[in-house]
């Protein structure tokens, strides 16, 4: 009898479970969308790229046809890469700012390990300097050529390179309480003709010259940042940026994490770019993958998008402001964030670090009340704006002291790579919702924001400036979120076809890219992110010169880096 | 006499605080010294004005310092408990929240903040990465754990914690300073950890001088 009926019901349970296993697959009730294959694509994906190898010897003549005859002006992306057994490497993604629908990759290596030499281009893209410094070290690379090759993010006491695959970072490098040593000197190595490698010395300060340590504790950096600023009088003659104060190592640790697990520490790079972040790793992955995110999932991206980009303004508004001594400018900033971070709290749970996006999709759908809360605070923030220039940019003291202060030209932030707000007040259009429309960038009507004077009030005005866009975008779409699912159905251990795949979007200061190289496996093989910050701090020094001391702090401001981005 | 068991914090009644054990632990080791009624009562009064206006070190290294901002503004209002003066300096500074990650690189720069204040001085890690290094252990260049390099008296813990939580966290370390014994103990006067080796190095010079 027992057995009769269990058998009965099992049959039942069996004969439902075509129409029980739908619902419980895609509780969002529509049906799921087809499955697309997330093995293998037939043709390769969206975001692949495939570098050009090129041999070290040969490398410099190409970099200069590149860079003079055929305008590749826009170095995006230098990459240090371990490949075991076939080498150490740099992958460089060059850009074009005339046509930015050309680009090229190119990749060079050395089989050497115990004493690798790559010759250096950091005279014809000045951001190639500090890019260089990373890959030495972090891999240990030695450019030939170099002017400066010093550490950049390690203490100068390191042993080892830790993103080598076979390095001992934790054995060599137990934690050192004694004070950092900071030498004075820097060491340039020169290929000679016969093939050999010599080295020399030079000063970076002359033993007289006054140099005042700013950082890593100062209120004004905005964060742990340390810059050696030598000074004439109260003239800035020369900064020396000594990065790493909060360098986690996040780009190594993403090679013991699964997929899913990367994307918690995205959040946590730039966090006031947290949603944008997440999203381009993301939408790397899935486009490595050749995984197809519904028409809801793009455009809730898109929102969420632009509600963490006003955010990032204003809390850039505020800090500025707090900076230059205006409190009360502060607490009116505060005020309008906290709605969006009520927003942000209901649909995600988070306020800071929103842990939102997810491979596939977004991990909630929104809240009831999304739509109806961002509307009302579309007319407000409106509103506020006005308030924000009638409290603060039209005041004197400030117009003073940011109206043609530390002035970057366009082909200044084209060199240096300085993306975002900054390039854009110098007059490049570098917008990368334009440029390679991702998202549902591409059925939206919005205006770039760019100006020509390059100055601090340029780069501060194209940020408020921005926020009304923001929020014309979001009134586009908050009305026409499509139905669909918030999430595709990805299979439980999620593996990247093996290749090298980039996928950029525009963060809140900058183009946030990254780049991901995959041998199949469910780790990165290796995974960078091009910081957005790391360009605008190396623009630091030419920014400033000759600038007012107390000017670096309005400078710093209006370039607005965030720390922890260009760490890493 | 013995010290008040029951620090008042306006609001919140005693029994609804977590982790009263760790608070009553410490009360009573206080007690088992035992103290002068005078000296104990000047010391209430001391207490009471020091919880009451501990005065932060402006320290933030990453993502828990912006909500560390939010908690300063209107919405959260430190103000309410005497914590909004932020301070740029170490030397005026009570309390160090150390809000963010500590990177090794970072580590003896923030030793070096923490001996530079003065006694009394307080430290309340805030965050994952402050208390344990959060979501970084696994790094080769995170401090799992501030308390490896310096004393700390509250954790707060959540990445980031909310902002009710910061404040919550601060009301511990209030009452925390509501029971000390402010007489000969933790106002007491601490040896200069410098003093020997700055005399030798002064020594030292003045050596070169003379041979110069
Ligand atoms: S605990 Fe979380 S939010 Fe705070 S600093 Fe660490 S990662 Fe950032």
């Amino acid at each position: 009898m027992n057995d009769m009926n269990m058998e009965k019901k099992g049959e039942a349970q069996a004969a439902a479970q075509p129409q029980a296993a739908q619902p419980k697959a895609a509780p969002a009730a529509a049906p799921a969308a087809a499955r697309p294959a997330a093995a293998a694509p037939a043709q390769p994906a969206k975001n692949q790229i495939e570098p050009e190898c090129v041999a070290p010897e040969a490398l410099r003549e190409r970099m200069e046809t590149l860079k003079n005859k055929e305008g590749y002006d826009f170095l995006e992306n230098l990459t240090g890469f371990d490949w075991e057994a076939d080498g150490l490497g740099v992958v460089y993604q060059l850009a074009s700012t005339a046509d930015p629908s050309r680009r090229v990759n190119l990749k060079t290596l050395t089989t050497d390990r115990e004493n690798p030499y790559l010759p250096s281009v950091a005279d014809l893209w000045d951001i190639a300097n500090i890019y260089e410094r990373e890959v030495y070290d972090f891999f240990g690379i030695r450019f030939t050529g170099h002017p400066d090759m010093r550490r950049i993010f390690m203490r100068e006491d390191w042993v080892g390179y830790p993103m080598r695959k076979d390095d001992e970072t934790e054995k060599n490098n137990p934690l050192r309480m004694t004070p950092e040593p900071l030498s004075d000197f820097t060491e340039t190595y020169t290929l000679q003709s016969d093939g050999t490698v010599t080295k020399s010395q030079r000063r970076l300060f002359e033993e007289d010259e006054y140099v005042v340590n700013i950082g890593p504790q100062h209120p004004s950096t905005h964060g742990v940042l340390h810059f050696r600023v030598s000074l004439e009088g109260e003239k800035i003659k020369k900064i020396d940026p000594v990065l790493g104060y909060i360098h986690r190592g996040v780009e190594k640790i993403s090679e013991k994490m699964t997929y899913p697990q990367t994307l918690a520490l995205t959040d946590r790079l730039d966090y006031l770019g947290a949603m944008q972040n997440r999203h381009a790793l993301c939408m790397c992955i899935e486009q490595a993958m050749g995984v197809e995110v519904s028409d809801r999932v793009k455009v809730i991206r898109t929102i969420m998008d632009e509600l963490q980009r006003i955010d990032s303004h204003i809390l850039f508004f505020s800090c500025l402001c707090q900076d230059l001594g205006a409190t009360t400018a502060f607490l009116y900033g505060f005020r309008d964030r906290e709605q969006i971070l009520d927003i942000f709290e209901e649909t995600c749970g988070g306020r800071l670090i929103l842990n939102y996006n997810t491979i596939g999709g977004v991990m909630a759908d929104i809240h009831p009340n999304f739509q109806k809360r961002v509307k009302a605070f579309i007319p407000y923030m409106r509103k506020n704006i006005k308030e924000y220039h009638d409290i603060f940019t039209g005041n004197v003291i400030f117009q003073n002291r940011a109206k043609g202060v530390g002035v970057l030209t366009k082909e200044q932030c084209i060199s240096f790579g300085c993306t975002g707000g900054t390039g854009r007040a110098a007059g490049w259009h570098n917008d990368v919702r334009k440029l390679r429309p991702y998202a549902a960038y591409d059925r939206v009507q919005f205006n770039e924001v760019v100006r020509s004077e390059g100055d601090s009030f340029a780069r501060y005005m194209i940020r408020l400036d921005e926020i009304l866009e923001s929020l014309n975008i979001i009134e586009q779409l908050i009305d026409n979120i499509p139905e669909g699912n918030f999430q595709e159905k990805m299979k439980p251990i999620i593996k990247v076809p093996e290749g090298l795949y980039y996928s950029a979007v525009e963060g809140s200061r900058g183009e946030f890219g990254v780049l991901l190289e995959s041998k199949g496996d469910k780790s990165p093989y290796r995974l960078h992110y091009r910081s957005t910050g790391l360009p605008l701090v190396a623009v630091m020094d030419t920014a400033c010169r000759d600038n007012m001391i107390a000017d670096l702090i309005t400078i710093g401001g209006t370039v607005d880096y965030v720390v922890p981005d260009i760490d890493r | 006499m013995a010290i008040n068991k029951r620090p008042k914090i306006k609001s919140i009644p005693y029994e609804e605080f977590k982790d009263n054990e760790t608070f009553e632990r410490l009360v009573a080791e206080l007690n088992a010294k035992g103290t002068n009624v005078i000296v104990r009562k000047l010391d209430e009064l001391i207490d009471w004005g020091r919880s009451n206006s501990l005065w932060p070190l402006t320290f933030a290294t990453s993502c828990c310092g912006i909500e560390f901002m939010a908690v300063c503004a209107a919405r959260y209002d430190i103000a309410r408990f005497g914590f909004e003066v932020t301070r740029n300096s170490p030397r005026q500074a009570d309390v160090i929240l150390v809000s963010g990650t500590i990177t090794t690189k970072m580590a003896p720069v923030l030793r070096r903040l923490y001996d530079q204040m003065a006694d009394p001085k307080y430290v309340v890690a805030v965050g994952g990465c402050a208390v344990s290094g959060g979501p970084f252990t696994k790094s080769y260049h995170v401090v799992n754990g501030v308390d490896n390099i310096i004393p700390v008296d509250v954790y707060v813990p959540g990445c980031p914690p909310r902002p009710e939580s910061f404040l919550y966290g601060m009301m511990q370390l209030q009452r925390k300073v509501k029971v000390e014994n402010f007489f000969g103990t933790t106002n007491r006067k601490e040896k200069d950890p410098y003093r020997d080796t700055m005399a030798e190095k002064a020594e030292e010079i003045y050596n070169e001088e003379e041979q110069a």
